[in-house]
């Protein structure tokens, strides 16, 4: 956990951790993001919302170059990542990342998937990962049984879990989840919030986290950005965004059908 | 866009000879450029040894009652297919010989090729294309883990090394099928058999049917991967790689026994 803090030295204090510029991505003639900016500083928890489909996904692929935008940059630590392949993949070193779908290594069990980066990235030895791993796995509250299960053993929400401990067994300093708390009950919700949030307090790792789940954003989000129509419409604090004066935000966080977000639906319900 | 391209393609039937063209050359291209990359990891650690091994152990080992069988019954037919045309000729004493030269030169390593194109490449393709499209691929990437080396080279090398060996076992158990024909169902002498099936076989049979073994081995796991890989669009999208695994790893088995023939023994 050094050379974070060195690298953070060797340019300015001010200068965002991770910085996205222009963004712009579009799937055969469907623009997807428009001129996306979005900024964050080191340490910092931001929370993305926005409705399903606007793009927030396509959002962090291109962030972790899984996808190549069209035009515009993306820099961590001042260091520009889009078409630089090296650069990325020393990023990526430092990055976790918990995928929608969780995504798990269907032909590994359950511990080898949380202790892959650890086996795989850091070659450490298979004992030692399997104890890191089977520990992570505790602190989102997955008992030692199920390490040895296979992802086609799992719950829904059980292989959510796993997803969110192999982000975070390498110990990253930076972290995206991809809807952490979709299809968990609310305890657990609260529980993988409670972790989320000491991810960034006690471990000083930088979070961007994608949800529609307004009471896990309140509670980990220092600041809340909502996508819409390809760019960022409002972003502030988590405590402001009752008060945004936004009338796509007021729509989104009181879930209200009518506003100024339409969506494709048949008119008279008959869908 | 794609409507106009469709409105061109019927008003001018030049154009749509040119669009297949220019596609087919891309693939091409996308191809060669996905072997490049996929062989140059071959020789860059870090390799996997404990996947290698998974996949030797899935092609060579799990293939052999597949290729055995179709080894036997291949030595099997030919001996009797050549007794009931040689006989013609009273020339049933090169049985033994047509039937070792055409299993090491051709069956051997064709019917194994062909088999192993059905079996493992399409395992190849629908595995890795499965991962593609539940983001399996993306993920190893975040995990700093480079898919190419991690998916593509064990798969590659396994090919590579392992068919030879099952086109070895193709071999014997294809000369011992004709010689189970020859001595039990027509008659001939077991002693005379044996010494006729060796006395014109040269090192360089065996040898160019295990080259080619080697190149089958590469070509289809090569395919599989690269269909695998560039699968999208769901289960759909995984079946349609698998049967392009299969198709293409099959043609070019049959391409290259020709070129690798036409090298060996054109002279
Ligand atoms: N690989 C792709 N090819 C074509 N279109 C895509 C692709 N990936 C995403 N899209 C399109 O981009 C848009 C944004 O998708 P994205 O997955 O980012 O949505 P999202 O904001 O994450 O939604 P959700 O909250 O439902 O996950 C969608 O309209 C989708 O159809
Ligand atoms: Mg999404």
């Amino acid at each position: 956990m050094s050379a974070p803090s060195s690298a953070r030295a060797a340019h300015g204090a001010n200068e965002p951790k991770i910085a996205l510029r222009g963004l712009r991505k579009r799937f055969a003639g469907q623009v997807v993001l428009d001129g996306l900016d979005l900024e964050i500083g080191s340490g910092e928890s931001v929370v993305v919302i926005g409705c399903s489909g606007v793009g927030k996904s396509v959002m962090l692929k291109c962030l972790l170059g899984l996808l190549h935008p069209d035009a515009g940059s993306v820099t961590i630590d001042g260091e520009e990542l889009a078409g630089n392949r090296a650069a990325r993949e020393a990023a990526m070193r430092r990055i976790g990342m918990l995928f929608q779908n969780s995504a798990l290594f269907d032909s590994l069990p359950v511990w080898e998937n949380v202790a892959f980066g650890l086996i795989q990235a850091q070659g450490m030895a298979r004992r030692e990962a399997r104890d890191i791993a089977i520990e992570t796995l505790a602190q989102v509250g997955l008992a030692e049984d199920s390490a040895d299960l296979y992802p086609a053993a799992l719950s829904g929400g059980m292989r959510k879990r796993v997803g969110l401990a192999r982000a975070i067994a390498t110990r990253p300093e930076i972290i995206f989840f991809d809807e952490p708390t979709t299809g968990l009950d609310p305890i657990m919700a609260d529980v993988i919030n409670d972790l989320i949030v000491a991810c960034t307090r006690e471990l000083g790792a930088t979070t961007l986290t994608i949800t529609h789940d307004m009471t896990s954003a309140r509670k980990i989000a220092d600041r809340i950005a909502m996508i819409h129509d390809g760019t960022i419409i409002w972003q502030g604090p988590a405590g402001e965004i009752d008060e945004s004066g936004n009338a796509h935000v007021e729509q989104f966080i009181n879930g209200r059908a009518d506003g100024p977000i339409r969506l494709a639906v048949a008119a008279d319900g008959r869908a | 866009m794609r409507r106009r391209r469709e409105e061109c393609v019927k008003s001018n039937p030049l154009q749509a000879i040119g669009h297949g063209v220019l596609a087919l050359f891309g693939a091409i291209g996308r191809l060669a450029l996905f072997a490049f990359e996929a062989t140059s990891h071959c020789v860059r650690p870090p390799l996997y040894p404990r996947l290698l091994l998974r996949q030797m152990v899935e092609i060579g080992f799990y293939s052999l009652p597949v290729v055995g069988l179709t080894g036997l019954f291949a030595g099997m037919v030919l001996a009797l297919q050549s007794y009931t045309g040689f006989s013609r000729f009273s020339a049933e004493s090169t049985i033994p010989t047509v039937v070792v030269l055409s299993i090491t030169r051709e069956l051997g390593p064709v019917l194994a090729g062909l088999m192993v194109a059905g079996r493992v490449g399409a395992a190849m393709a629908a595995e890795i294309g499965t991962m593609r499209v539940t983001e399996q691929i993306d993920a190893l990437t975040t995990l700093s883990t480079n898919p190419h080396k991690y998916l593509i080279v064990p798969r590659l090398l396994g090919g590579f090394l392992m068919l030879p060996f099952l086109v070895l076992v193709a071999d014997i158990i294809g000369v011992l099928g004709g010689y189970l024909v020859s001595v039990y169902k027509l008659g001939f002498n077991a002693d005379t058999y044996i010494t006729n099936t060796f006395e014109y076989l040269e090192t360089m049979d065996v040898v160019s049917g295990l080259v080619k073994a080697a190149v089958f081995g590469y070509l289809i796991a090569l395919m599989g991967c690269y269909h695998g890989f560039h699968s999208k669009g769901g289960a759909q999208g995984v079946g349609k790689a698998t049967t392009n695994a299969v198709v293409t790893g099959a043609i070019l088995v049959l391409i290259f026994n020709y070129i690798i023939t036409e090298a060996f023994f054109a002279q």
